[in-house]
């Protein structure tokens, strides 16, 4: 190294030192603050519900007890069929819309297809221009009648503009010399599309099939428009909804595990359930990660 | 290519000709049609049937006389909402929670991007990023219940805090004031993470010598990101902007709606949105003509919204212009 190359590292040492610094210093605390809330939820749900009642919500139980997953557990019932119920809608769902996003994006990415820029703004202009919520609520409950029907979570989830676009510029990585060679050689459309397509895309069906899954998976809006009270097996996310805040509804799930009813944890059963509905995402979450991030680099920057 | 003479076809029309051609074009893109046709189905039932419901803003809705019988009032109940100053207050809720969200939130982004960029140590990258991103995997539901941990006058972490310092405690479910700085600050934290991944990729895009060559020429690192990665992110910025911009008229009903309780009247005055208006006017007082009034409204100026939005991108940008 020649002196000149000595001098500017050490001129320039100062600033990338403090860059550095607060660097490490605002990403840590960013993150940190991104994490402990949940770690708020998990302490406070391990805490009994008296020394919640004196010292509040912490991190830490302060007196560490398990009632309020015993009661969760002890009569699961409601929480075994909230999670068949979701699982159902997000796996059907999840596989349906995936063929379904797939297949429209791909033919939409066709340059040969004569009708792709016509079909493409047709479906791009629901994102321009909506009914609202009243035409499509009076739609959904008495044109199609799926009131108390899961059908009316499943359906209006398959398909969104945004996901289309994301699976034509994932599609338009492949060279339409494929296609066009399977052509020459007398494969259909269709078939292209399932033997020689979806088989060349998988990180793509991956990708997209998370989204679909996370928004099912996380799914509440459409439920709560939907599906009445009085279903007693509700998608997890209304269950959670109705365990936060309804006191009733705790009350009356605890009612069949035996528990008094002024000794029901009220503050920590919340805090449990949202650990049990959310837990299973949490967990799987670090290893799809990368998929998520694919996406949004692909789909934010232009359809 | 072919060299047609389009002149002398168009002198001799020939109906059934063109018939028969476009007969054939749609013969040939028969199987493509066909693999498209759920997803019209679909957006015909969901997005398109709904639209013409929006004419129940212009009637007086009774569920006897159902769509067509009720009363057709032409702009009175567009009349009623901005003669009670709702219109004016959801509006401007709405789109200054928005500035707010995409300002805030796009600057926040690039801090990070342009921080975690600086990292140098991969365990503590990764960790750190699952980390941020993690917020925006979970549901609107459990974003109002960790804000309730931290809120809750009785119990909440905050006024744990703020009383083990010595202060009173905040009664936060019924003070209107502070609540613009909670929904802001909840947006902040779940969104940044996942939101700073577009300039995350940005910047790994920026071509390394370019960066050797400023360090070279002797450039600091205050300098490199002020000169160099800052005027890289530009265009994304703007980009990213006009399009969010584009949607300013629509709120995140979840956020809202989870944070502040589905009847907290108390709030209404800072935390009321166009959709949390409309959800109310659906399944509270059922008023269906002036949800769907509002709802209107919302769709018209939105689309204005956007169209001058993608103009403006078409002139900084015309490969990212939507159409």
């Amino acid at each position: 190294m020649d002196d000149a190359y000595e001098a500017r590292s050490i001129r320039t040492d100062l600033g990338g030192i403090i860059v550095k610094i607060v660097g490490y210093l605002f990403i840590g605390f960013f993150s940190l603050c991104c994490l402990l809330p949940f770690l708020l939820v998990l302490g406070t749900s391990f805490t009994s519900e008296s020394a919640i009642k004196r010292f509040g919500f912490n991190f830490w139980p302060r007196e560490f007890s398990t009632f309020s997953y015993k009661i969760v557990f002890e009569n699961p019932d409601l929480m075994i069929g909230s999670y068949l119920v979701t699982i159902g809608i997000t796996v059907c769902g999840t596989a349906l819309g995936l063929f379904l996003v797939a297949m429209t994006g791909y033919a939409l990415q066709r340059p040969d297809f004569a009708y792709r820029n016509r079909i493409s703004f047709f479906i791009y202009f629901t994102t321009l221009f909506t009914g609202g919520l009243v035409p499509f609520y009076l739609l959904v409950t008495q044109y199609l009648s799926l009131k108390d029907n899961y059908l009316a979570v499943l359906l209006p989830g398959l398909l969104s503009p945004f996901l289309i676009i994301m699976m034509k510029s994932f599609v338009r990585s492949i060279p339409h010399a494929i296609t066009e060679s399977a052509k020459i050689d007398g494969a259909g459309d269709f078939t292209i599309f399932i033997r020689l397509i979806l088989p060349m895309t998988t990180p793509a069906l991956a990708t997209i099939g998370l989204f679909i899954a996370l928004g099912y998976w996380n799914e509440w809006y459409n439920s709560m428009l939907f599906l009445s009270p009085d279903m007693k097996y509700r998608p997890l996310q209304l269950f959670l909804y109705n365990v936060i805040t309804s006191a009733d509804f705790i009350r009356n799930s605890a009612a069949a595990s035996n528990v008094e009813l002024r000794d029901v944890p009220l503050e920590s059963m919340k805090m449990a359930t949202a650990i049990v509905a959310t837990g299973p995402v949490i967990l799987f979450y670090p290893f799809v990660q990368r998929y998520f991030i694919k996406g949004i680099t692909v789909g934010a920057v232009k359809g | 290519m072919e060299i047609t003479t389009p002149t002398k076809v168009r002198k001799r029309p020939q109906l059934h000709r063109i018939q028969n051609g476009r007969f054939r074009r749609f013969w040939n893109n028969k199987t493509l049609l066909l693999m498209c046709l759920p997803a019209i189905v679909f957006f015909i039932i969901f997005a398109y049937l709904p639209m013409p419901g929006l004419y129940l803003a212009f009637i007086k809705y009774n569920y006897t006389d159902g769509i067509f019988k009720s009363p057709f009032v032409g702009f009175d109940n567009f009349r009623f909402l901005v003669m009670t100053g709702d219109l004016w207050r959801l509006t401007f809720n709405t789109v200054v929670y928005n500035l707010a969200f995409i300002l805030l939130g796009n600057v926040l982004q690039i801090v990070v991007a342009v921080f975690l960029n600086e990292i140098r140590l991969k365990w503590f990258k990764k960790l750190t990023q699952t980390l941020m991103f993690l917020p925006h995997f979970i549901s609107a539901v459990l974003i109002g219940l960790i804000a309730y941990n931290v809120l809750s006058y009785d119990y909440g972490l905050l006024n744990s805090i703020l009383t083990s310092l010595g202060f009173d405690p905040v009664k936060t479910y019924s003070n209107a004031g502070i609540w613009p700085f909670i929904i802001v600050l909840t947006y902040l934290w779940q969104s940044t993470g996942y939101g700073s991944i577009v300039y995350f990729a940005a910047i790994m895009g920026l071509d390394n010598e370019i960066i050797e060559a400023a360090e070279i020429d002797g450039a600091g690192a205050f300098q490199r990101i002020r000169y160099i990665v800052l005027p890289w992110l530009k265009p994304t910025f703007i980009i990213l902007l006009l399009f969010s911009l584009g949607g300013i008229l629509r709120g995140n009903f979840g956020l809202f709606f989870n944070l502040v309780g589905a009847n907290n009247t108390a709030l209404y005055a800072t935390t009321d949105i166009i959709e949390t208006y409309v959800f109310r006017a659906l399944m509270t007082n059922f008023n269906f003509s002036i949800g769907s009034a509002v709802s209107l409204y919302q769709s018209v100026f939105g689309f204005i919204v956007v169209m001058t939005a993608n103009w403006l991108v078409k002139k900084v940008s015309p490969d990212n212009s939507l159409f």
